[in-house]
Protein backbone atom coordinates (compact mmCIF):
# COMPACT_ATOMS: atom_id res chain seq x y z
CA UNK A 1 0.00 0.00 0.00
CA UNK A 2 1.12 3.52 -0.92
CA UNK A 3 1.49 5.94 2.04
CA UNK A 4 3.61 8.68 -0.35
CA UNK A 5 1.04 11.53 0.66
CA UNK A 6 2.19 11.21 4.59
CA UNK A 7 5.32 13.11 3.72
CA UNK A 8 3.36 15.31 1.26
CA UNK A 9 3.74 18.68 2.59
CA UNK A 10 0.63 19.95 0.96
CA UNK A 11 -1.08 17.51 3.39
CA UNK A 12 -0.65 18.60 6.98
CA UNK A 13 -1.71 15.82 9.43
CA UNK A 14 -0.51 16.81 12.57
CA UNK A 15 -2.50 20.25 11.89
CA UNK A 16 -5.74 18.53 10.71
CA UNK A 17 -5.44 16.26 14.28
CA UNK A 18 -4.72 19.40 16.54
CA UNK A 19 -7.54 20.97 15.03
CA UNK A 20 -9.92 17.86 16.56
CA UNK A 21 -7.93 18.05 19.33
CA UNK A 22 -8.67 21.71 19.97
CA UNK A 23 -12.08 21.47 19.18
CA UNK A 24 -12.45 17.97 21.68
CA UNK A 25 -10.69 20.29 24.80
CA UNK A 26 -13.22 23.08 24.33
CA UNK A 27 -16.36 21.05 23.43
CA UNK A 28 -15.36 19.07 26.88
CA UNK A 29 -14.99 22.10 29.27
CA UNK A 30 -18.20 23.60 28.06
CA UNK A 31 -20.42 20.15 27.82
CA UNK A 32 -19.26 19.26 31.25
CA UNK A 33 -20.01 22.46 33.05
CA UNK A 34 -23.84 22.49 30.76
CA UNK A 35 -24.27 19.02 31.57
CA UNK A 36 -23.35 19.55 35.36
CA UNK A 37 -26.09 22.39 35.03
CA UNK A 38 -28.80 20.21 33.19
CA UNK A 39 -28.03 17.06 35.63
CA UNK A 40 -28.52 19.64 39.02
CA UNK A 41 -31.24 20.63 37.20
CA UNK A 42 -32.56 17.21 37.15
CA UNK A 43 -32.37 16.80 40.57
CA UNK A 44 -33.53 20.14 41.73
CA UNK A 45 -36.67 20.78 43.55
CA UNK A 46 -38.47 23.21 41.51
CA UNK A 47 -41.09 21.40 38.92
CA UNK A 48 -40.15 24.24 35.72
CA UNK A 49 -36.39 23.31 35.96
CA UNK A 50 -36.30 19.55 36.33
CA UNK A 51 -39.00 19.81 33.06
CA UNK A 52 -36.85 22.09 31.35
CA UNK A 53 -33.66 19.67 31.84
CA UNK A 54 -35.80 17.18 30.87
CA UNK A 55 -37.31 18.66 27.91
CA UNK A 56 -34.10 19.78 27.01
CA UNK A 57 -31.64 16.68 27.21
CA UNK A 58 -34.50 14.26 25.32
CA UNK A 59 -35.36 16.80 22.35
CA UNK A 60 -31.65 17.70 22.08
CA UNK A 61 -29.77 14.18 22.63
CA UNK A 62 -32.23 12.80 20.02
CA UNK A 63 -31.09 15.49 16.57
CA UNK A 64 -28.34 13.87 14.82
CA UNK A 65 -25.39 15.88 15.53
CA UNK A 66 -24.50 16.52 11.41
CA UNK A 67 -28.05 18.67 11.85
CA UNK A 68 -27.07 20.38 14.84
CA UNK A 69 -23.91 21.44 13.45
CA UNK A 70 -24.80 22.75 9.95
CA UNK A 71 -27.89 24.16 11.91
CA UNK A 72 -25.09 26.31 13.80
CA UNK A 73 -23.93 27.71 10.52
CA UNK A 74 -26.95 28.09 8.05
CA UNK A 75 -29.25 28.44 11.08
CA UNK A 76 -27.89 30.58 13.71
CA UNK A 77 -25.19 32.44 11.71
CA UNK A 78 -26.51 32.55 8.01
CA UNK A 79 -30.14 33.27 9.15
CA UNK A 80 -30.09 34.81 12.41
CA UNK A 81 -26.65 36.29 12.31
CA UNK A 82 -25.28 35.13 15.58
CA UNK A 83 -21.21 35.74 15.01
CA UNK A 84 -18.75 34.58 17.31
CA UNK A 85 -16.24 36.55 16.01
CA UNK A 86 -15.93 40.22 14.60
CA UNK A 87 -16.18 40.19 10.77
CA UNK A 88 -12.82 42.43 8.85
CA UNK A 89 -10.79 40.87 11.58
CA UNK A 90 -8.18 38.05 9.57
CA UNK A 91 -9.33 35.00 10.20
CA UNK A 92 -12.88 35.67 10.92
CA UNK A 93 -14.07 32.66 9.20
CA UNK A 94 -12.13 29.85 10.47
CA UNK A 95 -12.66 31.37 14.25
CA UNK A 96 -16.38 31.84 13.58
CA UNK A 97 -16.57 27.89 12.50
CA UNK A 98 -14.48 26.69 15.27
CA UNK A 99 -16.52 28.58 17.86
CA UNK A 100 -19.98 27.70 16.16
CA UNK A 101 -18.70 24.38 16.17
CA UNK A 102 -18.00 24.36 19.68
CA UNK A 103 -21.13 25.66 20.70
CA UNK A 104 -22.84 22.93 18.55
CA UNK A 105 -20.51 19.90 20.70
CA UNK A 106 -21.41 21.39 23.79
CA UNK A 107 -24.96 21.95 22.91
CA UNK A 108 -25.20 17.98 22.32
CA UNK A 109 -22.47 16.53 24.56
CA UNK A 110 -23.69 18.06 27.32
CA UNK A 111 -26.97 15.73 27.11
CA UNK A 112 -24.74 13.03 27.61
CA UNK A 113 -22.72 14.30 30.19
CA UNK A 114 -26.16 15.36 32.45
CA UNK A 115 -27.41 11.42 31.96
CA UNK A 116 -23.63 10.29 33.29
CA UNK A 117 -24.21 12.75 35.99
CA UNK A 118 -27.48 11.94 36.83
CA UNK A 119 -26.89 7.96 36.81
CA UNK A 120 -23.71 8.90 39.50
CA UNK A 121 -25.93 10.95 41.47
CA UNK A 122 -28.41 7.93 42.01
CA UNK A 123 -25.44 5.77 43.21
CA UNK A 124 -24.67 8.50 46.12
CA UNK A 125 -27.52 6.95 49.03
CA UNK A 126 -30.11 9.24 49.49
CA UNK A 127 -29.13 9.30 53.83
CA UNK A 128 -26.37 11.36 52.76
CA UNK A 129 -28.06 14.01 51.55
CA UNK A 130 -30.84 13.46 53.91
CA UNK A 131 -28.09 13.85 56.58
CA UNK A 132 -26.53 17.30 55.02
CA UNK A 133 -30.04 18.44 55.14
CA UNK A 134 -30.82 17.36 58.72
CA UNK A 135 -27.50 19.61 59.52
CA UNK A 136 -28.72 22.90 57.63
CA UNK A 137 -27.19 22.69 53.99
CA UNK A 138 -29.24 24.40 51.15
CA UNK A 139 -29.80 22.46 48.24
CA UNK A 140 -26.99 23.73 46.38
CA UNK A 141 -25.03 22.94 48.95
CA UNK A 142 -25.78 19.79 49.94
CA UNK A 143 -25.22 19.18 45.51
CA UNK A 144 -21.76 20.67 45.72
CA UNK A 145 -20.58 19.21 48.80
CA UNK A 146 -22.04 15.71 49.36
CA UNK A 147 -23.86 14.83 46.72
CA UNK A 148 -22.01 15.79 43.21
CA UNK A 149 -18.41 14.88 44.49
CA UNK A 150 -19.62 11.58 45.40
CA UNK A 151 -21.74 11.16 41.87
CA UNK A 152 -18.29 12.15 39.90
CA UNK A 153 -16.21 9.49 41.45
CA UNK A 154 -18.60 6.99 40.22
CA UNK A 155 -19.14 8.26 37.04
CA UNK A 156 -15.22 8.60 35.43
CA UNK A 157 -15.65 5.84 33.19
CA UNK A 158 -18.88 6.56 31.45
CA UNK A 159 -18.06 10.33 30.75
CA UNK A 160 -14.81 8.87 29.34
CA UNK A 161 -16.98 7.19 26.58
CA UNK A 162 -18.56 10.24 26.24
CA UNK A 163 -15.59 11.86 25.54
CA UNK A 164 -14.16 9.30 23.46
CA UNK A 165 -17.52 9.67 21.35
CA UNK A 166 -16.78 13.50 21.44
CA UNK A 167 -13.28 12.84 19.96
CA UNK A 168 -14.69 11.51 17.27
CA UNK A 169 -17.76 13.38 16.88
CA UNK A 170 -15.31 16.18 16.03
CA UNK A 171 -14.97 15.09 12.80
CA UNK A 172 -18.41 16.42 11.61
CA UNK A 173 -16.77 20.28 11.99
CA UNK A 174 -15.82 19.79 8.60
CA UNK A 175 -19.15 19.73 7.65
CA UNK A 176 -18.91 23.57 8.11
CA UNK A 177 -15.26 23.98 6.91
CA UNK A 178 -13.45 23.44 9.65
CA UNK A 179 -10.15 22.72 8.86
CA UNK A 180 -9.86 19.25 10.91
CA UNK A 181 -8.83 15.63 10.02
CA UNK A 182 -11.88 14.47 8.11
CA UNK A 183 -11.70 17.85 5.78
CA UNK A 184 -8.25 17.00 5.44
CA UNK A 185 -9.42 13.03 4.35
CA UNK A 186 -11.99 14.98 1.67
CA UNK A 187 -9.02 16.30 0.39
CA UNK A 188 -6.66 13.46 0.29
CA UNK A 189 -9.63 11.49 -1.69
CA UNK A 190 -10.35 13.78 -4.18
CA UNK A 191 -6.54 14.39 -5.17
CA UNK A 192 -5.08 10.74 -4.14
CA UNK A 193 -7.94 8.86 -5.43
CA UNK A 194 -6.07 5.78 -6.50
CA UNK A 195 -4.97 5.44 -2.69
CA UNK A 196 -8.34 4.96 -0.95
CA UNK A 197 -7.26 2.44 1.28
CA UNK A 198 -4.16 4.02 2.62
CA UNK A 199 -5.68 7.07 3.43
CA UNK A 200 -8.64 6.06 5.40
CA UNK A 201 -6.28 3.55 7.17
CA UNK A 202 -4.38 6.47 7.94
CA UNK A 203 -7.03 8.86 9.16
CA UNK A 204 -8.59 5.87 11.47
CA UNK A 205 -5.22 4.94 12.91
CA UNK A 206 -4.79 9.12 13.93
CA UNK A 207 -7.85 8.84 15.46
CA UNK A 208 -6.81 5.40 17.45
CA UNK A 209 -3.99 7.18 18.52
CA UNK A 210 -6.25 10.19 20.19
CA UNK A 211 -8.49 7.99 21.83
CA UNK A 212 -7.23 4.64 22.62
CA UNK A 213 -4.56 6.68 25.85
CA UNK A 214 -7.86 8.25 26.66
CA UNK A 215 -9.56 5.57 27.24
CA UNK A 216 -6.60 3.05 29.31
CA UNK A 217 -5.78 6.97 31.07
CA UNK A 218 -9.37 7.40 32.65
CA UNK A 219 -9.93 3.73 33.02
CA UNK A 220 -6.93 3.86 35.27
CA UNK A 221 -8.58 6.97 36.69
CA UNK A 222 -11.68 5.65 37.39
CA UNK A 223 -10.22 2.41 39.37
CA UNK A 224 -8.72 5.06 41.59
CA UNK A 225 -11.48 7.35 42.32
CA UNK A 226 -14.23 4.74 42.49
CA UNK A 227 -16.23 5.33 45.89
CA UNK A 228 -15.76 2.02 47.89
CA UNK A 229 -18.48 0.90 49.47
CA UNK B 1 7.95 15.67 9.91
CA UNK B 2 9.30 11.71 9.92
CA UNK B 3 6.56 9.27 9.15
CA UNK B 4 8.71 6.29 8.10
CA UNK B 5 7.79 4.49 11.35
CA UNK B 6 4.19 5.71 11.16
CA UNK B 7 4.27 4.24 7.43
CA UNK B 8 5.81 1.03 8.47
CA UNK B 9 3.34 0.45 11.00
CA UNK B 10 0.31 0.97 9.05
CA UNK B 11 1.88 -1.08 6.49
CA UNK B 12 1.89 -4.02 8.95
CA UNK B 13 -2.12 -3.45 9.87
CA UNK B 14 -2.42 -3.16 6.06
CA UNK B 15 -0.97 -6.76 5.06
CA UNK B 16 -3.36 -7.99 8.03
CA UNK B 17 -6.52 -6.29 6.24
CA UNK B 18 -5.54 -7.54 3.06
CA UNK B 19 -5.25 -11.30 3.98
CA UNK B 20 -8.49 -10.71 5.21
CA UNK B 21 -10.67 -8.80 2.10
CA UNK B 22 -8.39 -11.08 -0.30
CA UNK B 23 -10.49 -13.99 1.96
CA UNK B 24 -13.65 -12.32 1.88
CA UNK B 25 -14.06 -11.14 -2.24
CA UNK B 26 -13.00 -14.48 -2.70
CA UNK B 27 -15.63 -15.93 -2.26
CA UNK B 28 -17.74 -13.67 -4.26
CA UNK B 29 -15.85 -14.87 -7.73
CA UNK B 30 -17.04 -18.76 -7.11
CA UNK B 31 -15.83 -21.68 -5.46
CA UNK B 32 -12.63 -22.27 -7.62
CA UNK B 33 -11.32 -18.52 -7.29
CA UNK B 34 -11.66 -18.46 -3.44
CA UNK B 35 -9.72 -21.75 -3.42
CA UNK B 36 -7.08 -20.30 -5.03
CA UNK B 37 -7.17 -17.12 -3.46
CA UNK B 38 -7.43 -18.81 -0.12
CA UNK B 39 -4.53 -21.01 -1.00
CA UNK B 40 -2.59 -18.04 -1.67
CA UNK B 41 -3.25 -15.80 0.97
CA UNK B 42 -2.14 -18.69 3.53
CA UNK B 43 1.05 -18.56 2.78
CA UNK B 44 1.12 -14.29 3.15
CA UNK B 45 1.10 -14.37 6.72
CA UNK B 46 4.34 -13.29 7.93
CA UNK B 47 6.02 -9.79 5.71
CA UNK B 48 4.52 -7.25 4.21
CA UNK B 49 6.90 -6.83 1.34
CA UNK B 50 7.08 -10.42 0.51
CA UNK B 51 3.22 -10.53 1.33
CA UNK B 52 2.15 -8.24 -1.36
CA UNK B 53 3.75 -9.74 -4.29
CA UNK B 54 1.97 -13.21 -3.46
CA UNK B 55 -1.26 -11.47 -2.87
CA UNK B 56 -0.28 -10.70 -6.78
CA UNK B 57 0.58 -13.77 -7.52
CA UNK B 58 -2.94 -14.89 -6.05
CA UNK B 59 -4.69 -12.64 -8.40
CA UNK B 60 -2.87 -14.29 -11.58
CA UNK B 61 -3.89 -17.42 -10.49
CA UNK B 62 -7.01 -16.67 -9.38
CA UNK B 63 -7.73 -15.05 -12.99
CA UNK B 64 -6.45 -17.94 -14.98
CA UNK B 65 -8.17 -20.35 -12.87
CA UNK B 66 -11.71 -18.45 -13.08
CA UNK B 67 -11.99 -17.84 -16.98
CA UNK B 68 -14.98 -16.68 -17.34
CA UNK B 69 -15.24 -14.44 -14.00
CA UNK B 70 -12.58 -12.51 -14.24
CA UNK B 71 -13.77 -9.03 -14.20
CA UNK B 72 -14.85 -10.16 -10.74
CA UNK B 73 -11.17 -11.26 -9.51
CA UNK B 74 -9.26 -8.86 -11.09
CA UNK B 75 -11.10 -5.60 -9.64
CA UNK B 76 -11.86 -7.37 -6.05
CA UNK B 77 -8.27 -7.29 -6.01
CA UNK B 78 -8.16 -3.98 -7.42
CA UNK B 79 -9.61 -2.96 -3.72
CA UNK B 80 -7.00 -4.78 -1.68
CA UNK B 81 -3.97 -2.59 -2.34
CA UNK B 82 -2.36 -0.12 -4.73
CA UNK B 83 0.41 -2.85 -5.17
CA UNK B 84 -1.98 -5.73 -5.45
CA UNK B 85 -4.45 -3.40 -7.89
CA UNK B 86 -0.96 -3.02 -10.39
CA UNK B 87 -0.62 -6.79 -9.97
CA UNK B 88 -4.53 -7.57 -11.03
CA UNK B 89 -4.08 -4.05 -13.99
CA UNK B 90 -1.34 -6.12 -15.86
CA UNK B 91 -3.28 -9.36 -14.91
CA UNK B 92 -6.09 -7.56 -16.91
CA UNK B 93 -3.70 -6.47 -19.35
CA UNK B 94 -3.06 -9.77 -20.74
CA UNK B 95 -6.68 -11.04 -20.27
CA UNK B 96 -8.20 -8.23 -22.02
CA UNK B 97 -5.52 -8.16 -24.25
CA UNK B 98 -5.88 -4.04 -24.64
CA UNK B 99 -8.04 -3.58 -27.68
CA UNK B 100 -9.88 -6.52 -28.45
CA UNK B 101 -13.76 -5.38 -28.33
CA UNK B 102 -14.76 -8.73 -27.74
CA UNK B 103 -13.61 -8.10 -23.71
CA UNK B 104 -14.33 -4.67 -23.61
CA UNK B 105 -16.98 -4.72 -20.78
CA UNK B 106 -18.54 -1.74 -21.82
CA UNK B 107 -19.06 -3.38 -25.47
CA UNK B 108 -19.73 -6.80 -24.08
CA UNK B 109 -22.73 -5.11 -22.50
CA UNK B 110 -23.75 -2.00 -25.12
CA UNK B 111 -24.56 -5.47 -27.30
CA UNK B 112 -26.64 -6.77 -24.82
CA UNK B 113 -28.92 -3.59 -24.94
CA UNK B 114 -28.37 -2.36 -21.71
CA UNK B 115 -25.84 -0.15 -19.92
CA UNK B 116 -25.60 0.90 -16.57
CA UNK B 117 -24.29 4.49 -16.27
CA UNK B 118 -23.09 6.48 -13.16
CA UNK B 119 -23.68 10.21 -13.49
CA UNK B 120 -24.33 13.04 -10.29
CA UNK B 121 -27.90 13.25 -9.06
CA UNK B 122 -27.19 16.71 -7.69
CA UNK B 123 -25.88 18.98 -10.28
CA UNK B 124 -28.51 21.72 -11.63
CA UNK B 125 -27.51 21.84 -15.42
CA UNK B 126 -25.45 18.54 -15.72
CA UNK B 127 -26.63 15.73 -13.96
CA UNK B 128 -29.71 15.90 -12.07
CA UNK B 129 -32.53 13.52 -10.82
CA UNK B 130 -35.61 15.56 -11.09
CA UNK B 131 -39.00 14.44 -8.87
CA UNK B 132 -40.59 12.37 -11.39
CA UNK B 133 -37.51 10.01 -11.52
CA UNK B 134 -36.20 11.48 -15.13
CA UNK B 135 -32.49 12.77 -15.48
CA UNK B 136 -31.72 15.78 -17.07
CA UNK B 137 -28.84 18.27 -17.65
CA UNK B 138 -25.58 18.23 -19.79
CA UNK B 139 -24.02 15.22 -18.86
CA UNK B 140 -26.86 13.15 -18.88
CA UNK B 141 -27.20 13.88 -22.56
CA UNK B 142 -23.98 13.31 -23.19
CA UNK B 143 -24.06 9.52 -21.50
CA UNK B 144 -27.64 8.90 -23.87
CA UNK B 145 -26.08 10.38 -27.06
CA UNK B 146 -22.75 7.93 -26.54
CA UNK B 147 -25.15 5.00 -25.51
CA UNK B 148 -27.10 5.83 -28.25
CA UNK B 149 -23.78 5.50 -30.36
CA UNK B 150 -23.12 1.97 -29.05
CA UNK B 151 -26.13 1.16 -29.55
CA UNK B 152 -28.13 1.39 -26.40
CA UNK B 153 -31.64 2.68 -26.28
CA UNK B 154 -32.63 5.03 -23.45
CA UNK B 155 -35.13 2.85 -22.06
CA UNK B 156 -31.75 0.06 -22.03
CA UNK B 157 -29.86 2.74 -19.72
CA UNK B 158 -29.70 2.48 -15.95
CA UNK B 159 -28.75 5.74 -14.35
CA UNK B 160 -26.96 5.36 -11.00
CA UNK B 161 -25.56 8.15 -9.21
CA UNK B 162 -22.10 8.33 -8.75
CA UNK B 163 -20.74 10.45 -5.88
CA UNK B 164 -17.47 11.86 -6.31
CA UNK B 165 -15.54 10.09 -3.63
CA UNK B 166 -17.03 6.60 -5.28
CA UNK B 167 -16.31 7.31 -8.93
CA UNK B 168 -13.07 4.57 -9.00
CA UNK B 169 -14.16 2.33 -6.70
CA UNK B 170 -17.54 1.55 -8.93
CA UNK B 171 -15.91 1.37 -11.72
CA UNK B 172 -13.17 -0.92 -11.17
CA UNK B 173 -16.09 -2.79 -9.48
CA UNK B 174 -17.73 -2.97 -13.03
CA UNK B 175 -20.97 -1.80 -10.91
CA UNK B 176 -21.17 0.91 -13.75
CA UNK B 177 -20.28 0.70 -17.36
CA UNK B 178 -19.27 4.05 -17.02
CA UNK B 179 -19.41 7.51 -15.94
CA UNK B 180 -20.22 10.54 -16.98
CA UNK B 181 -20.37 13.11 -13.89
CA UNK B 182 -17.87 16.17 -14.12
CA UNK B 183 -14.93 13.58 -14.06
CA UNK B 184 -11.81 15.82 -13.78
CA UNK B 185 -9.05 13.98 -16.13
CA UNK B 186 -5.80 13.41 -13.81
CA UNK B 187 -3.11 11.58 -13.75
CA UNK B 188 -4.11 9.85 -9.97
CA UNK B 189 -7.15 8.70 -11.49
CA UNK B 190 -5.91 7.50 -14.58
CA UNK B 191 -4.03 5.30 -12.55
CA UNK B 192 -7.02 3.50 -11.64
CA UNK B 193 -9.79 4.05 -14.49
CA UNK B 194 -9.48 4.91 -18.27
CA UNK B 195 -10.76 8.09 -19.72
CA UNK B 196 -12.33 8.68 -22.57
CA UNK B 197 -12.65 12.20 -23.96
CA UNK B 198 -12.31 14.96 -22.68
CA UNK B 199 -15.88 15.98 -23.71
CA UNK B 200 -16.10 19.33 -21.86
CA UNK B 201 -13.43 21.63 -20.84
CA UNK B 202 -14.56 23.87 -17.65
CA UNK B 203 -12.41 26.33 -16.12
CA UNK B 204 -12.84 27.22 -12.27
CA UNK B 205 -14.98 30.65 -11.94
CA UNK B 206 -16.42 32.67 -9.59
CA UNK B 207 -20.49 33.01 -9.05
CA UNK B 208 -21.38 36.30 -7.77
CA UNK B 209 -24.94 38.18 -7.02
CA UNK B 210 -26.41 39.68 -10.21
CA UNK B 211 -25.56 43.06 -9.09
CA UNK B 212 -22.69 42.91 -7.67
CA UNK B 213 -20.25 44.70 -9.67
CA UNK B 214 -16.37 45.17 -7.64
CA UNK B 215 -15.58 40.76 -7.90
CA UNK B 216 -14.24 41.78 -11.39
CA UNK B 217 -11.86 38.32 -11.10
CA UNK B 218 -9.41 36.79 -9.09
CA UNK B 219 -7.18 39.46 -8.59
CA UNK B 220 -10.38 41.76 -7.37
CA UNK B 221 -11.18 39.63 -4.00
CA UNK B 222 -9.71 41.28 -1.41
CA UNK B 223 -10.80 40.53 2.04
CA UNK B 224 -13.68 38.43 0.46
CA UNK B 225 -15.39 35.57 1.36
CA UNK B 226 -15.37 32.50 -1.09
CA UNK B 227 -17.44 29.48 -0.80
CA UNK B 228 -16.57 26.25 -1.98
CA UNK B 229 -17.12 22.03 -1.13
CA UNK B 230 -14.45 20.74 1.55
CA UNK B 231 -11.69 19.70 -0.23
CA UNK B 232 -12.70 19.89 -3.64
CA UNK B 233 -9.81 21.04 -6.41
CA UNK B 234 -11.32 24.46 -6.74
CA UNK B 235 -11.65 25.24 -2.80
CA UNK B 236 -7.63 23.53 -2.69
CA UNK B 237 -6.83 26.24 -5.63
CA UNK B 238 -8.60 29.18 -3.72
CA UNK B 239 -6.15 28.21 -0.61
CA UNK B 240 -3.08 27.20 -2.12
CA UNK B 241 -2.90 30.72 -4.71
CA UNK B 242 -5.21 33.15 -2.93
CA UNK B 243 -5.27 32.31 0.46
CA UNK B 244 -3.33 36.09 1.32
CA UNK B 245 -6.48 38.18 0.36
CA UNK B 246 -9.42 36.09 0.77
CA UNK B 247 -11.06 33.43 3.24
CA UNK B 248 -12.44 30.36 2.40
CA UNK B 249 -15.73 28.84 3.50
CA UNK B 250 -16.03 24.97 2.93
CA UNK B 251 -19.35 23.31 2.56
CA UNK B 252 -20.33 19.55 2.12
CA UNK B 253 -22.45 20.85 -1.25
CA UNK B 254 -22.54 23.26 -3.46
CA UNK B 255 -26.31 24.24 -2.37
CA UNK B 256 -25.52 25.61 0.89
CA UNK B 257 -22.91 27.70 -0.91
CA UNK B 258 -25.44 28.69 -3.23
CA UNK B 259 -27.56 29.74 -0.46
CA UNK B 260 -25.18 31.34 1.88
CA UNK B 261 -24.56 34.12 -1.59
CA UNK B 262 -28.30 34.22 -1.76
CA UNK B 263 -28.48 35.80 1.83
CA UNK B 264 -25.00 37.43 1.56
CA UNK B 265 -23.19 35.51 4.27
CA UNK B 266 -20.42 34.27 1.84
CA UNK B 267 -19.39 36.84 -1.62
CA UNK B 268 -18.75 34.34 -4.30
CA UNK B 269 -19.08 30.69 -4.66
CA UNK B 270 -16.34 29.28 -6.96
CA UNK B 271 -15.53 26.56 -8.45
CA UNK B 272 -15.86 24.86 -12.49
CA UNK B 273 -17.85 27.34 -14.71
CA UNK B 274 -20.57 25.06 -16.14
CA UNK B 275 -21.30 24.23 -12.85
CA UNK B 276 -22.14 27.45 -11.56
CA UNK B 277 -23.82 27.83 -14.84
CA UNK B 278 -26.26 25.15 -13.77
CA UNK B 279 -27.05 27.05 -10.19
CA UNK B 280 -27.23 30.12 -12.05
CA UNK B 281 -29.40 28.68 -14.24
CA UNK B 282 -31.88 27.60 -11.38
CA UNK B 283 -32.61 31.05 -10.50
CA UNK B 284 -32.35 33.23 -13.65
CA UNK B 285 -31.59 36.62 -12.77
CA UNK B 286 -30.13 36.51 -9.32
CA UNK B 287 -26.53 35.66 -9.92
CA UNK B 288 -23.99 36.09 -12.92
CA UNK B 289 -20.45 34.31 -13.45
CA UNK B 290 -17.79 36.80 -13.37
CA UNK B 291 -16.10 35.04 -16.88
CA UNK B 292 -12.61 34.89 -16.31
CA UNK B 293 -11.61 31.28 -15.87
CA UNK B 294 -8.01 30.68 -13.85
CA UNK B 295 -7.76 26.97 -14.43
CA UNK B 296 -8.71 24.05 -17.27
CA UNK B 297 -10.58 21.03 -16.19
CA UNK B 298 -11.11 18.56 -18.53
CA UNK B 299 -13.87 16.52 -18.49
CA UNK B 300 -14.00 12.85 -19.08
CA UNK B 301 -15.93 9.86 -19.25
CA UNK B 302 -14.51 6.98 -17.08
CA UNK B 303 -14.37 3.55 -17.53
CA UNK B 304 -12.63 0.19 -16.82
CA UNK B 305 -8.79 0.48 -16.83
CA UNK B 306 -7.10 -1.13 -19.63
CA UNK B 307 -10.71 -1.17 -21.43
CA UNK B 308 -8.58 0.77 -25.25
CA UNK B 309 -11.69 -0.66 -27.30
CA UNK B 310 -14.18 0.66 -25.30
CA UNK B 311 -12.42 3.90 -24.48
CA UNK B 312 -12.12 4.41 -28.93
CA UNK B 313 -15.59 3.65 -29.11
CA UNK B 314 -16.80 6.23 -27.19
CA UNK B 315 -14.31 9.25 -28.30
CA UNK B 316 -15.64 8.36 -31.36
CA UNK B 317 -19.49 8.89 -30.34
CA UNK B 318 -18.18 12.15 -28.52
CA UNK B 319 -16.78 13.29 -31.79
CA UNK B 320 -19.81 12.83 -33.82
CA UNK B 321 -21.68 14.41 -30.72
CA UNK B 322 -19.29 17.59 -31.71
CA UNK B 323 -20.18 16.96 -35.40
CA UNK B 324 -23.64 16.77 -35.74
CA UNK B 325 -24.12 19.57 -33.66
CA UNK B 326 -25.79 17.99 -30.91
CA UNK B 327 -23.25 18.60 -28.25
CA UNK B 328 -23.92 22.35 -28.45
CA UNK B 329 -27.76 22.17 -29.01
CA UNK B 330 -27.63 20.38 -25.17
CA UNK B 331 -25.11 22.79 -23.91
CA UNK B 332 -27.76 25.58 -24.97
CA UNK B 333 -30.77 23.53 -23.83
CA UNK B 334 -29.20 22.87 -20.22
CA UNK B 335 -26.29 25.93 -19.01
CA UNK B 336 -27.84 28.41 -21.49
CA UNK B 337 -30.43 30.20 -19.56
CA UNK B 338 -27.72 31.28 -17.44
CA UNK B 339 -26.48 33.83 -19.97
CA UNK B 340 -23.33 31.35 -19.64
CA UNK B 341 -21.74 31.60 -23.36
CA UNK B 342 -21.08 28.17 -24.11
CA UNK B 343 -17.27 27.42 -25.05
CA UNK B 344 -15.84 25.93 -28.25
CA UNK B 345 -15.76 21.79 -28.29
CA UNK B 346 -12.24 20.42 -26.73
CA UNK B 347 -9.86 20.00 -30.04
CA UNK B 348 -9.43 16.69 -29.53
CA UNK B 349 -12.85 16.05 -30.72
CA UNK B 350 -12.90 18.31 -33.67
CA UNK B 351 -10.67 16.46 -35.59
Amino acid sequence: MDFSFLSDDRYDFLGAFWMNVQLTFWSAIGALILGTVLAAMRVSPVPLMRATSTVYVNVVRNIPLTVIIIMMSQVLYTQLGVQLATRGERGFLATNNFRLAVLGFVLYTACFVAEAIRSGINTVPPGQAEAARAIGLRFTQVLWLIVLPQAFRSVIAPLANVLIALIKNTTIASAIGVAEAALLMNTLVENEADKYMAVFLTIAVGFIILTLPVGLLLGWVAKKAAVKR
Amino acid sequence: MKYGKLSAALAAGAAALLTLSACGSGSDAGASVSDAVNNATSVVGGAVNTATSVAGGAVNTATSAAGGAINTATSAAGSMADKATSAAGSAMNNATGGGDPSKSKVLNDAKGGKLTIGIKFDQPGLGVKNPDGSFSGFDVDVAKYVAKKLGVPETGITFVETKSAEREDKISKGEVDYIVGTYSITDERKQKVNFAGPYFIAHQDLLVKADNTDITGPEALNGKILCSVTGSTPAQKVKKDYSQQVELQEFGTYTECVEQLKSGVVDAVTTDDVILAGYAAQDPGQFKLVGKGFSDENYGIGLQKDDTAGTDAITTALKDMVKDGSWKAALDKNVGPSGYKIPEPPANLTS
